[in-house]
């Protein structure tokens, strides 16, 4: 089943969430990962770890590092269900 | 003036089977109850574990902790740092260089939960679901790291490992940090969380834990002739120390001094005392001398005593070798008899309980006593608690681990 852009964004918003105590309205697409949520290399692959896990799809490390925004991994992941 | 700073105790927390705090913890304590329960889950039925109770924590971390920290530490790291919080503000939060605030706390096992989820992560699915922080949950070194970051605590952080003495090892060491020179204020104790079914197997098949089932609050009852083995606890106790000079300088409530660290290794089987107790009567008497502390003025001892055949009888013979006749006005106080043993927090946590003592002049029961053992030499609290002496006073705390470690620290009245 594929998840929507808006399913996507709400699931990526918990895991956040989750990881860092931010309110899940926080997480919006034109936040920055490190810049606005403050979220460091660690965190970040656990967020990854865990939105793999959610989604079922494969994020290879080699393209985390291209994901800056919370829109950069909604697309990303949307896209991956393909 | 002394060059070396005497040290005192300005802070105390704590999270134990008995409440989630040092003041609900002592008053319950003094009440003489139980923090032992069966335990609601099938680790009995599913992995054959003969042993179906414990002493886990009252009151959870969820209803403490923030939820990323629940998901970012091990618990023995989350019991850690409710007790620090706790000692941190009961010692006014002090203002203090992070140059000069040193934080040691011990663990006896480190985070074994965290090692073995990750461990069946990875058998049932992969390392691609290993979580990134596993590493620094599990590491024996994380609570005493995740103290540090929150106080900025830069003049140490450090994590001795002594067994069921680690707590206790770890506020000796901080007193020594103090006396040094290297800090003027140091957080110190110990943390557990073991009761998960691999080690209440372990522990099992060592044949240490009692076994009686049917009456989890009356299991642990150190000196009684019916004593079977430990109970299994949890928790953490956390304490302030401080330099004296330090402490007065910013008017600073004291509890009590901690006068006196006694260490020794009794070098004879991994996991049994040396039955003449020299290892045992070494750290005390090193203890005592430390403290400059006479004999006929210890009035308390909070024994390590974990209701095992073997090893709380040495302890008292080991008491009455190194005390003598002053041996006769000692309140004993063993009081894993309603704790549980916290093995790595349990040195922590009987501090704690001994400064209280000390400080309010109470020498809290030993519970489940019905008839005491016939060798025991040395005058024990029974049900309620006991009246310490007015004037100037000692108590005692030993700790001792698998491995032969033994820990003596004195506390003297402030």
């Amino acid at each position: 089943m594929a998840y929507t852009d808006q399913e996507v964004l709400a699931g990526l918003a918990e895991i956040v969430s989750e990881e860092t105590g931010l309110p899940t309205d926080a997480v919006l697409l034109e936040k920055s990962f490190t810049d606005d949520l403050d979220i460091d290399s660690l965190s970040m692959m656990t967020i990854v770890t865990h939105a793999e896990d959610k989604f079922g799809v494969r994020i290879p490390d080699e393209d985390v590092k291209n994901l800056t925004t919370v829109g950069d991994a909604v697309t990303y992941i949307t896209g991956a269900q393909a | 003036m002394s060059s070396v700073p005497d040290v005192v105790v300005t802070g105390l927390g704590a999270t134990t089977p008995l409440g989630g705090d040092v003041a609900t913890t002592w008053a319950a304590a003094l009440a003489g109850e139980s923090g032992a329960r069966t335990l609601e889950n099938d680790w009995a039925e599913t992995y054959g574990i003969p042993v179906t109770f414990a002493a886990q924590i009252k009151v959870a971390p969820d209803q403490v902790l923030a939820r990323p920290e629940l998901k970012r530490m091990d618990p023995s790291t989350q019991y850690a740092m409710i007790a620090t919080r706790e000692a941190w503000a009961d010692a006014g939060s002090p203002e203090v260089d992070g140059e000069r605030l040193g934080a040691v706390v011990s663990s006896g096992i480190g985070g074994i939960w965290t090692t073995l989820d990750g461990w069946d992560t990875l058998r049932e699915r992969g390392a691609r679901r290993m979580l990134p922080m596993t590493v620094p949950m599990l590491m024996p070194n994380s609570p005493v790291a995740y103290v540090s970051l929150e106080l900025g605590a830069q003049a140490g952080a450090h994590a001795l490992v002594s067994a069921c003495a680690s707590g206790a090892e770890a506020i000796g060491y901080g007193v020594d940090m103090i006396r040094s020179g290297r800090a003027d204020v140091v957080v110190a104790g110990g943390t557990e969380a073991t009761i998960h079914p691999m080690p209440m197997a372990a522990f099992a098949a060592s044949r240490t834990l009692s076994l009686r089932n049917d009456d989890p609050q009356g299991a642990s009852r150190p000196y009684d002739v019916q004593r079977d083995g430990f109970v299994l606890g949890e928790g953490a106790g956390v304490v302030v120390l401080e330099s004296a000079e330090h402490a007065a300088a910013r008017g600073a409530r004291v509890y009590a001094r901690l006068a006196g660290v006694g260490l020794s290794a009794d070098a004879y089987h991994i996991t049994s005392p040396d039955p003449e107790g020299r290892g045992q009567v070494a750290a005390m008497r090193r203890a005592l001398a430390e403290a400059g502390v006479a004999h006929h003025d210890v009035v308390h001892v909070n024994a390590h005593a974990t209701s095992t055949k073997v090893g709380d009888l040495t302890e008292t013979r080991s008491i009455r070798s190194v005390l003598g006749s002053d041996t006769d006005h000692v309140a004993l106080s063993a009081t894993k008899s309603m704790t549980g043993h916290l093995l790595g927090g349990a040195g922590a946590l009987e501090t704690i309980f001994a400064v209280k003592a000390v400080h309010e002049r109470l020498a809290p029961p030993t519970i489940n006593v019905t008839e005491p053992d016939p060798e025991l030499e040395v005058p024990l609290v029974r049900d309620t608690p006991q009246k310490l002496p007015d004037g100037d006073i000692a108590a005692i705390n030993n700790s001792f681990g698998f491995g032969g470690h033994n820990v003596a620290l004195v506390v003297t009245s402030a």
